[in-house]
């Protein structure tokens, strides 16, 4: 496999699992919701995210040609091969911290997908195509959301405050390059994610202030999801996600 | 080349899906939907194209099934369903006959041009008044949203514009 095919695999694979992981997130609000509106919606996003993925990993296993499915690529790597932002993988917190991560994605994948539309690779800018309309609808939701809990009451405004003081530093990595990433760019397949920054920055500067929520400050950082360095919780999230291939291995619906 | 008779056979097709609906919405057809892209034949080989309406809607695979059953009972052996991407799915496909068949579903159809909020009104699907309030932006699927009428007090899905 050349250097620029292998490269186009990873990052199929890598943004697949971004949206595996969050949309497995998701889906553990299923009957956990705040109430039943909110519980049908957060399990239809996370819908959307699986989806995402599906087509991430199908596509990464034609371009692979050596038999693996996409279910293959979902249930069969470990914690090292998961290439996802760590924020996909953080535990749900409360209804808070959920929307708040929730919105720092929306807003970077509206701006990513966007991007990822003007793709060179036709599949790659198809399945953006799709993305960008479902993120724009989930943006509209988190803002929303956001909005009405840190203008709402003085505990819904601390527990959001604090959610974006946790989460803040997790979005460094968003807009870092992996190493084999450049080469995509420069071959117009992939998008320079570095570029993304400044709109995705006044995006969140506009709705927090909005929500009467202070801009964390931008003290710390930390990364690694691209290289396969996680977060001791993506183990705990593959375990119940990859349960029943791992105990009835090629089990089918 | 297209002959004569490919033509008649793609109509003929067409015809045949007719019977195949949405699971989830029963009184749309994949026409209705906008879901059915295209019908060929090459050698006696069908080729259906569908596009997913959500990237993550789990009656795709249904409906593809559905397609595979109606042209079997038909008699038709080599059959492959296709999904594409690109372009991506709009509501504006809807046909103008499906919006008025959810209606009387009880859903209201999508707004036309694509979520363009000034090109007119949610109306409720009981009693048409457009004092609506939005509920939560999904319903049942993630192709609705739950609104509520300010007049009849009736809570409705409304097909989300997409």
């Amino acid at each position: 496999m050349d250097s620029q095919k292998e490269a186009l695999l990873n990052y199929c694979i890598a943004l697949g699992d971004d949206s595996l992981t969050l949309g497995h997130r998701l889906s553990e609000w299923c009957r956990n919701g705040p109430f039943l509106e909110e519980d049908l919606a957060l399990t239809n996003v996370s819908l959307d995210f699986i989806g995402r993925a599906r087509m991430l990993y199908s596509y990464a296993a034609e371009i692979e040609g050596r038999g693996r499915g996409e279910d293959d690529i979902a249930y069969l790597r470990d914690c090292r091969e998961y290439r996802n932002y760590l924020i996909n993988e953080l535990p749900n917190g409360d209804f808070a911290f959920t929307m708040a991560r929730q919105l720092m994605i929306d807003a970077f994948d509206v701006g990513f997908y966007e991007e990822l539309k003007q793709s060179a690779d036709e599949m790659l800018a198809a399945i953006a195509a799709k993305a960008i309309k479902e993120s724009r609808y989930h943006l509209r939701r988190s803002e929303d959301w956001i909005k009405r809990l840190g203008d709402g009451t003085d505990e819904s405004h601390e527990r959001t405050q604090n959610a974006f003081d946790q989460l803040w530093g997790y979005a460094a990595e968003m807009f870092e390059m992996a190493t084999d990433e450049q080469q995509l760019v420069d071959a117009g397949v992939a998008v320079d994610r570095s570029a993304l920054k400044s709109d995705w920055t006044s995006t969140m500067h506009s709705v927090l202030k909005q929500a009467t929520l202070d801009i964390p400050a931008e003290d710390w950082a930390i990364g690694g999801g691209r290289e396969g360095n996680h977060t001791e919780h993506l183990g705990y999230l593959l375990t119940e996600l990859q349960y029943l291939q791992r105990t009835y291995p090629g089990q089918l619906w | 080349m297209v002959t004569m008779s490919d033509k008649t056979e793609t109509a003929h097709l067409f015809e045949l899906l007719s019977s195949v609906t949405d699971p989830e919405i029963p009184v749309l057809t994949l026409q209705d939907l906008g879901v059915l892209r295209d019908i060929s034949v090459d050698n006696g080989e069908v080729t259906i194209t569908i596009t997913p309406t959500y990237a993550g809607c789990p009656a795709m695979q249904t409906m593809q099934t559905d397609i595979e059953k109606a042209l079997q009972d038909a008699g038709y052996q080599q059959i492959k369903v296709k999904q594409s991407l690109s372009p991506a799915w709009s509501t504006d496909w809807m046909t103008q006959n499906g919006r008025e068949k959810l209606r009387a579903y009880g859903i209201a159809p999508p707004l036309k041009t694509a979520c363009d909020q000034s090109s007119g009104s949610i109306e409720c699907p009981q009693c048409n008044s457009s004092e609506v309030k939005r509920i939560s932006e999904f319903g049942s699927t993630a192709c609705k949203a739950l609104y509520q009428c300010r007049d009849c007090l009736e809570p409705f899905d409304y097909f989300k514009c997409i």
